[in-house]
């Protein structure tokens, strides 16, 4: 490719492409809307051409390591990286007619959606915590402002101030851990640390068992996993529906792609102390997002619970230990992409002008309106259910297989459990659209955009449940060499 | 075989769904027709199997293999055997009366009915063909949508209720079920085959815990005493195709799943847990025949007929003997098609009289007179009267269960004769009595019904006089069954012959009676 002729003295430029491409795209977004408010109406186009160069560098991409050990490419950040281009491919998708609805197609929309998936890019690639903070830093910044995008809702500056808040204090933690961490071993990479973990004799440390604990948190916070979820149904209802949607997989996925790569890389040798903390936390986590999710009266508020809830499933497979675990999650997380990204375009489907449609009432009776968006969202909810032959059967199925290998029988047949309460408000949804009369009737906010972007996500959400052989093997792949 | 028989089978149902999907909901005679035409073709697809299959071998026939997941290790994997090829039969008459049954009754949201209907049936295939246990559970768990949405939308008035609880109860059951398939293909090692893990002996701890992750499954889904709660519900909510499917396949799948799964893969706990699995059973049988006598609603009366019914399969299954587990499977057969027709006969009465309560009917002898006739051989093929095909499975299991354990038979005989108690009391109420008011001019059953009717009809009478053409498929794949499960092939002839068994079963039965 002619960009790498251009880098080709530059071999640390090179590793980069990927985020140097969204770097650009993103100023050029911003730039497009300063030069012409009529060229707007691009502005998604040219979100999606970036997002493919994007991936076309990413599957070009050599892998190695890069800028003096800090910034790696591998199999397992490239895993990340496709499900977050996936995520903001969808989102945009998705969010096309929303925007006008809401008025708010502006460059800084796709800018700043452009920019978060750059700093979850950097996270997937930290090698070293550093590199590691200030990508998540760009993340949560971007994401920040875009929950804020609804300037007219007072919900969604609310929902901003306090997810900034939660995530300001978060970011502090994580420092707090950091510092601790280089303060006993002298150094941020991620490896070195694991050398030093075990040379110095600081497995049963407090002190470094401490500064686990608080990145752990600090983590926590990011997967929206209990007891670090409060902020989770405040943001994600105040936030415009689309970046609902892109909140749940983008910032979730660079999430467990940093727990992944410093918990088994780093922390390998103190697993013992951390697998059964996290085994706490993926239990709590799928207890109180699915039984939450059950009184919650708007469909968005039972989607951030859900969201909440399928984070701790994904918990499973980091709990496990192994890269089979690790494997299971991102394929996990994969997976969920299609099927909430279906099911929040459906929710875009439904919102008009100045009806935003977001609770479950609205939803009674679509069948005999609107079948074909009925049948759709039925599809969506038992995919998140976890019923075969959907994705999200194959997604848990994987998850069990690895945490029972590990003996993690209790928490898998809570899973169980967990699951099947999860039937009761997945399936309220169904019920209300095929099992009662509709009281109104109203248009449906159809574009081509929305109805490809469903279209892929009902293909992915079968065709992965019928033949996920190859995403399988994506996932397997993506953890080989990864662990030490 | 050169053509894939069984994935025709199975896949024919979904493709005529997915051929539905663009037809126009305006248009409900070219819905129905298809539907019909999908099933009849599916009808005549399965007859081969009928004439093709070896009688005389225990092994897998029809077979299929390719790989599917590679990294599992699962395998798209087919087969039947004696104990499978009765159920796709039955499975591929039952969803066409469905859909005869249905012409009229349904009126909202047709196409969507015809395409559950035809996904159901593809999934039940699946599940009694699937010799590999992850397609197994994926053709187990998928019948759960549309049977879900088949209860809820075209449902009696209580019908969501009914549905959720189905399908919640079935979803607990067969969650547990998975962690109990998982822990099998991490101990088995790392394979999903049917047979493969039957071959194995695992330890028996490892046993009783896979033994009871299936139970959980199987049992809700037979369902067994004490989680038949969600069964009167259902069978009593759903629309007249609904409670036909579930009462003739749908619930015999727990049954199945015992003798497929539980039984080879944890032979060990199977003998152990015999006695509590009789016990069971028998309180099914009696708890279910007295609450039947106390019904007012007609179709809750038969749906509890239902849990006394499936309380002789699972004691045939678990008498483990040759009698037992042929009369159970017959019985399995039998139950299919006399509670189908019950329900089919029952849908069509409702469809015109809108009332399931008993006390609304009276006299409708005198007013649908060939009704009363259908309705009369029904009653007394669930009575079990010899010269039905009641009689034989229930005679067996019987048996069985009286070389078993004695007590088990004679506390299971007096469930016949509650059986007798309920059925003749609800065909009095109904049929006889003074004419209700509400009856009065009630037409007779026309021509679509009555063909709907007589396939039943016919089985009932053919099968309670020559019962060996059901029989002789079961002896072989039975007989290697218990020689694997007990290590004693109890009457392992692979032509014993009905007379000949029974013949056996007295001279075992007569030295008990001696003591």
């Amino acid at each position: 490719m002619s960009g790498i002729v251009l880098l080709a003295p530059y071999p640390d430029l090179i590793l980069a492409l990927p985020e140097i491409s969204l770097l650009v795209l993103g100023l050029v977004l911003v730039a497009v809307d300063i030069v012409s408010r009529k060229a707007r109406i691009i502005l998604p186009w040219i979100t999606l051409a970036g997002v493919s160069l994007t991936a076309l560098f990413l599957a070009d991409s050599a892998g190695g390591t890069a800028f003096g050990g800090m910034f790696i490419s591998d199999a397992y950040s490239s895993f990340v990286k496709i499900v977050v281009l996936a995520g903001v491919a969808f989102t945009t998708l998705i969010s096309d007619r929303y925007l006008d609805t809401e008025d708010m197609r502006h460059g800084e929309y796709y800018g700043l959606m452009v920019f978060s998936a750059l700093g979850m890019f950097i996270m997937a690639s930290a090698a070293d915590l550093i590199v590691l903070y200030l990508g998540l830093e760009l993340m949560a910044f971007s994401v920040y402002c875009l929950v804020a995008l609804l300037k007219q809702d007072p919900r969604s500056s609310e929902a901003a101030v306090k997810y900034f808040l939660m995530g300001a204090f978060s970011s502090a933690i994580l420092l707090y851990g950091i510092s601790l961490l280089y303060g006993m071993t002298g150094t941020t990479d991620l490896l070195a640390i694991a050398d030093a973990m075990s040379a110095y004799g600081l497995t049963h440390n407090p002190a470094a068992l401490a500064a686990v604990g608080c990145i752990l948190i600090a983590f926590s916070f990011k997967v929206a996993a209990v007891p670090f979820h409060f902020w989770t149904p405040d943001a994600y209802e105040g936030a415009p529906t689309p970046i609902t949607a892109f909140m749940s997989v983008g910032p979730k996925v660079a999430g467990f792609a940093v727990l992944g790569r410093v918990f088994f890389t780093s922390f390998y040798d103190v697993e013992a102390q951390w697998a059964p903390l996290i085994g706490v936390i993926a239990f709590l986590t799928m207890g109180i997002g699915n039984i939450v999710a059950l009184s919650q009266t708007s469909i968005k508020r039972m989607l951030a619970y859900s969201a909440i809830a399928h984070a701790g499933y994904a918990l499973l497979g980091v709990v496990a230990g192994t890269d089979e675990g690790l494997s299971a999650s991102l394929n996990y997380l994969l997976l969920y992409t299609f099927m909430n990204m279906g099911a929040f375009g459906i929710l875009i489907l439904l919102c008009g002008p100045g009806e935003r449609r977001e609770t479950l009432d609205d939803y009674r009776g679509l069948a005999k309106n609107h079948p074909m968006a009925a049948a759709l969202m039925l599809l969506f909810m038992f995919s998140l259910t976890g019923i075969p032959p959907t994705a999200g059967f194959i997604g848990k199925f994987y998850l069990f297989v690895s945490a029972l290998k590990e003996g993690h029988t209790f928490l898998v047949i809570s899973a169980c459990i967990f699951s099947a309460i999860s039937a009761f408000f997945y399936l309220r949804v169904v019920r209300l659209m095929y099992m009662e009369e509709p009281d109104k009737s109203f248009p449906l906010s159809l574009s081509p955009a929305l109805s490809v972007a469903l279209l892929i996500a009902a293909v992915g959400v079968i065709g992965l449940g019928i033949a996920p052989g190859p995403v399988l093997d994506m996932a397997g792949s993506a953890i080989m060499g990864f662990m030490r | 075989m050169d053509i894939p028989i069984l994935s025709i089978l199975i896949f024919l149902p979904v493709v005529g769904a997915l051929a539905l999907l663009p037809v126009d909901r305006e248009r409900p005679g070219i819905i129905k027709w298809t539907a019909l035409s999908v099933a009849t073709i599916e009808l005549f697809a399965s007859i081969p199997l009928w004439f093709h299959f070896d009688k005389t071998t225990a092994s897998m026939q029809f077979v299929e293999k390719a790989s599917w997941i590679p990294a599992w290790n699962i395998e798209y994997h087919l087969g039947i055997d004696g104990i499978s090829i009765l159920f796709i039969l039955l499975s591929a008459l039952v969803t066409i009366l469905c859909i005869l049954v249905s012409w009229n009754a349904i009126e909202k949201k047709r196409k969507e009915f015809f395409i559950s209907l035809l996904l159901i049936e593809g999934a039940m295939i699946g599940v009694f063909c699937s010799l590999d246990l992850f397609l197994f559970y994926i053709f187990w768990e998928a019948m759960l949508i549309p049977m879900f949405l088949i209860i809820g939308v075209w449902g009696g008035p209580k019908r969501i209720y009914a549905a959720v609880k189905f399908f919640l109860y079935t979803l607990v059951g067969s969650l547990l079920m998975l962690v109990g398939i998982i822990i099998l293909y991490q101990t088995g090692g790392h394979t999903f085959d049917i047979l493969a893990l039957s071959m194995q002996e695992f330890p028996f701890r490892l046993q009783m815990l896979l033994f009871w992750a299936f139970f959980a499954a199987f049992a809700v889904k037979v369902p067994m005493w004490p989680v038949h709660t969600w069964l009167p519900d259902a069978h009593t909510e759903a629309p007249a195709a609904g409670s036909v499917i579930l009462a003739a396949i749908l619930i015999k799948m727990g049954a199945y799943g015992f003798l497929r799964f539980s039984l080879p893969i944890c032979p060990d706990a199977s003998v152990a847990m015999m006695v509590p699995m009789i016990v069971l059973s028998i309180i099914a049988i009696v708890y279910g025949g007295i609450i039947c006598l106390g019904q007012t609603d007609l179709k809750r009366l038969i749906a509890y007929s239902s849990v006394s019914h499936m309380g002789f399969v699972t004691l045939g299954i678990f008498s483990l003997n040759t009698q037992g587990m042929e009369g159970g499977i017959l019985q399995m057969i039998n139950h299919g098609i006399v509670t189908g027709a019950l329900f089919l006969a029952v849908g069509m009465v409702y469809e015109r009289t809108h009332t399931r309560r008993i006390e609304d009917y009276g006299g409708l002898a005198s007013h649908m007179p060939i009704f009363a006739a259908f309705f009369m051989v029904f009653t007394l093929a669930a009575v079990g009267l010899p010269g039905t095909n009641g009689f034989v499975g229930e005679f067996l299991i019987l048996l069985g269960s009286f070389v078993a354990r004695s007590w088990a038979g004679v506390i299971a005989a007096t469930g016949v004769i509650i059986g007798a108690a309920y059925m003749l009391w609800l065909y009095q109420r109904i049929f006889f009595n003074p004419a209700n008011s509400k009856i009065i001019g009630l037409p007779d059953l026309d021509d679509r019904e009555i063909v709907t009717l007589l396939p039943m009809l016919i089985l009932i009478l053919v099968v309670g006089i020559f019962p060996t053409l059901l029989l002789d498929y079961l002896h072989v794949s039975v007989a290697h069954l218990l020689a694997h499960v007990t290590g004693n092939t109890a009457g392992t002839g692979s032509n014993v012959g009905y007379l000949a068994e029974i013949a056996g079963g007295m001279k075992q039965i007569l030295p008990h009676i001696h003591h």
